[in-house]
């Protein structure tokens, strides 16, 4: 078994690690930041606006739509675009230390 | 005197063979598969070379438990809007899971939990802390799975008590664990999966056409004086004097959360319950409702038998794409089961007079059977596929936790700490014996809890999580001056707040049973009068994540910096490991210092 050529010292410095994690979690932070505002907004909407959140779309009180239905493709999409852009950043990250 | 072979009289023949197929399929996929599995590491992570779409299956399958298939529906028919709060944060708390702990943990590289907490820390020590919440969490898990087994058994055989269910089902699940390992499971739980979803969608959209679909259901609760909400009509039972109300029961703040405030109204005199309600029944219950979100959210992120599959994923980058497909599929599952419980509420209403396993919790099983009035063998035939649902849910996640707590003895517990020096060979022994313990009680304790609600028994499974594993998962990966004392600080106390205080929020409501239990728990009676007065302290007994998550962490950030001289040397290479991607290869360089250092 070859072992892996020794990366560059680069990676090993304090900055790079500062900079690896700061850009994961900047982006984490923002995804979580879009759905925490939506899951815990719903409740606040349903105590302080309650005659609103009764109205009847199709059947379904628009919270029940909310958070029975619609909830669910709401997640999908912020977890695709994390996917997306985490490993966007992670190439990123492997080709500035490979150069 | 019964007869021998009495319960088996008014067994529906088409239920109790889709049932038994589902059993035999799964255990003989776990024997057959039990063959190729030789090593430990077999064993353990399945040779760690699980393919994204097999591994999104299987952790589906492992997470989809009774309380998924039956728990949901159930609680939705009894308690409404605010028990959708449950299928939603389960699913979505994968996304907590996905961004900020999947990746890293992944590229860490370990056997199970346990193997993280000691590697990040440096400390046996913590390793059999870490032990310890695999098996609380395990067994709080464990309880609702068997009460499924129990009243599903007790379903398809009216005459079986519901003891006898769980000890039945237990044992198989336990025998085939011992004999098959995690590498059988791979397989067998993302078959499961396919198996739940077919079995809840499919009943589902017949009875919808039939009968009217999910919206029409919905809006047949109307508030008093309000116009009824769709054109067409659903022919209604009349509701019993046991069911919620319409308009509590179809708006949020209802009958579950607002429970302690009622108890605690209905114990002062009438002339003051009006005021008392006013001012404190929508608080309590916002309240109520987000430490129900933060356990639900945050314990997703921090069980033990989901976290462990992660491992099986080949890299980081897989670990991610796993969680992304994991959120999809159980998402579109988990629109399903609401369903069943708004449905049951308007055609089978006579459930909610039902104690134990004869109340709503079996919902999901018995509402295709309506159909046999119209369409005949039908309802049977969809009553069997439910049936068959159900088994594969908590035979499969009851499977998944045996290996994780069996993982957890036989790996941590025998083969670290008490005999480090042991060979493959006792250490496969060790495996089985633990499996055969751990199943054994794991039985002992599914019998005592007939009078518990499925889903509201995993919602504490979660609280306990959440202020447990997932402090100690998200703060060592986001924060390097965490050290162990720190670390081992806020998880004891945070967990053990947790467990406590669901543990005497159960007893309360078992000593309230009208069955045999409520004799054994009688002692805690005077629980519930202390609870009438306290509604508050019932509250945070009973959704406790509201206080203990923010506890474990504030303790962890506190004793961290108190005790920061030891926070360990090489931190910053470890906390390279966990972030930096795979291809800079520094993992393996990580590997070669560290066994360099050890000196073997």
């Amino acid at each position: 078994m070859s072992t892996p050529p020794s990366p560059p010292d680069a990676v090993h410095s304090e900055e790079f690690l500062r900079t690896l994690m700061r850009r994961q979690l900047k982006l984490s932070v923002a995804c979580a930041a879009t759905f925490l505002a939506a899951l815990l907004g719903l409740p606040l909407l349903n105590y302080f606006a309650p005659a609103l959140m009764a109205t009847r779309v199709a059947g379904f009180t628009l919270s029940w739509l909310i958070l029975g239905v619609l909830f669910f493709p709401f997640v999908w999409i912020i977890s695709w675009r994390f996917i997306k852009r985490s490993i966007a950043l992670e190439d990123d990250e492997v080709k500035s230390v490979k150069r | 005197m019964m007869p021998p072979l009495a319960f088996l009289g008014g067994v529906d023949p088409w239920i109790l063979a889709f049932s038994f197929i589902t059993v035999v399929v799964t255990i003989w996929m776990g024997f057959r598969s039990a063959k190729t599995s030789k090593t430990a590491s077999d064993f353990f992570v399945a040779g760690r070379s699980v393919s994204v779409g097999w591994n999104a299956s299987a952790i589906s399958g492992e997470y989809l438990s009774a309380a998924s298939f039956m728990g949901v529906a159930g609680m939705v028919m009894s308690s409404g809007y605010d028990a959708l709060w449950y299928p939603v944060c389960y699913a979505c708390g994968y996304l907590f899971l996905l961004l900020f702990i999947a990746g890293p943990l992944r590229r860490f590289g370990a056997y199970t939990i346990p193997d993280f907490a000691e590697g990040r820390f440096d400390s046996p020590l913590f390793r059999k802390i870490a032990v310890c919440f695999v098996l609380f969490i395990g067994f709080f898990y464990t309880m609702p799975q068997m009460k499924g087994a129990g009243v599903t058994l007790a379903y398809i055989f009216p005459g079986l008590p519901y003891w006898a269910g769980v000890v039945l089902v237990g044992a198989v699940i336990t025998l085939n664990v011992a004999l098959g390992g995690m590498k059988g499971i791979t397989l067998v739980q993302a078959v499961q999966y396919w198996i739940k979803m077919f079995a809840i969608c499919v009943p589902i959209f017949v009875l919808a056409a039939v009968y009217g679909f999910y919206g029409t259901h919905v809006g047949a609760n109307t508030a008093p004086g309000e116009a009824p909400a769709t054109i067409m009509e659903v022919a209604r039972h009349p509701l019993p004097e046991k069911a919620p109300k319409d308009a509590p029961w179809v708006s949020p703040f209802g009958p579950l959360t607002t429970k302690a405030v009622n108890a605690a109204a209905a114990a002062l005199p009438a002339g003051e319950r009006g005021a008392y309600l006013a001012e404190y029944q929508r608080p309590y219950s916002l309240l109520y409702t987000y430490s129900l979100i933060i356990a639900l959210v945050c314990g997703t992120a921090g069980l033990p038998h989901i976290l462990v599959r992660f491992y099986t994923n080949p890299d980081g980058v897989a670990a991610k794409k796993t969680t992304m497909w994991v959120m999809i599929l159980i998402g579109v599952f988990y629109v399903f089961p609401p369903v069943f419980g708004v449905i049951g509420r308007n055609l089978m209403p006579e459930l909610y007079a039902g104690l134990g396993a004869k109340g709503t919790d079996k919902v999901v099983l018995e509402l295709p059977t309506l159909l046999s009035q119209k369409y005949g063998v039908l309802g049977s035939i969809l009553s069997g596929i439910t049936c068959a649902g159900a088994f594969a849910a908590f035979m499969s996640t009851f499977s998944g936790l045996l290996v994780s707590m069996t993982g957890a003895l036989a790996h941590d517990v025998y083969g670290r700490i008490l005999r480090p020096k042991s060979s493959a060979e006792e250490r496969l022994r060790a495996f089985k014996f633990a499996a055969v313990l751990i199943g054994g009680v794991a039985i002992a304790l599914g019998s005592f809890v007939e009078a518990l609600e499925i889903n509201f028994m995993v919602g504490q499974a979660f609280a306990i999580a959440a202020a447990s594993y997932f402090p100690l998962l998200f703060m060592s990966v986001w924060w390097r001056g965490m050290t162990m004392k720190g670390a081992a600080t806020g998880m004891l106390t945070g967990g053990l707040c947790a467990l406590g205080a669901a543990t005497l929020t159960n007893l309360a409501t078992l000593a309230l049973d009208k069955g045999p239990m409520g004799q054994v728990f009688a002692g805690f009676k005077g629980l519930n009068g202390f609870f009438a007065a306290h509604p508050l302290l019932r509250i945070l007994c009973e959704q406790p994540a509201i206080w203990t998550v923010p506890l474990a962490i504030g303790l962890m950030v506190i004793v961290s910096k108190a005790t920061a001289a030891s926070v360990p040397g090489d931190i910053r290479m470890k906390m390279l490991v966990l972030h930096a991607p795979e291809q800079l290869g520094l993992k393996r360089e990580y590997i070669q210092e560290h066994s360099a250092g050890a000196g073997h």
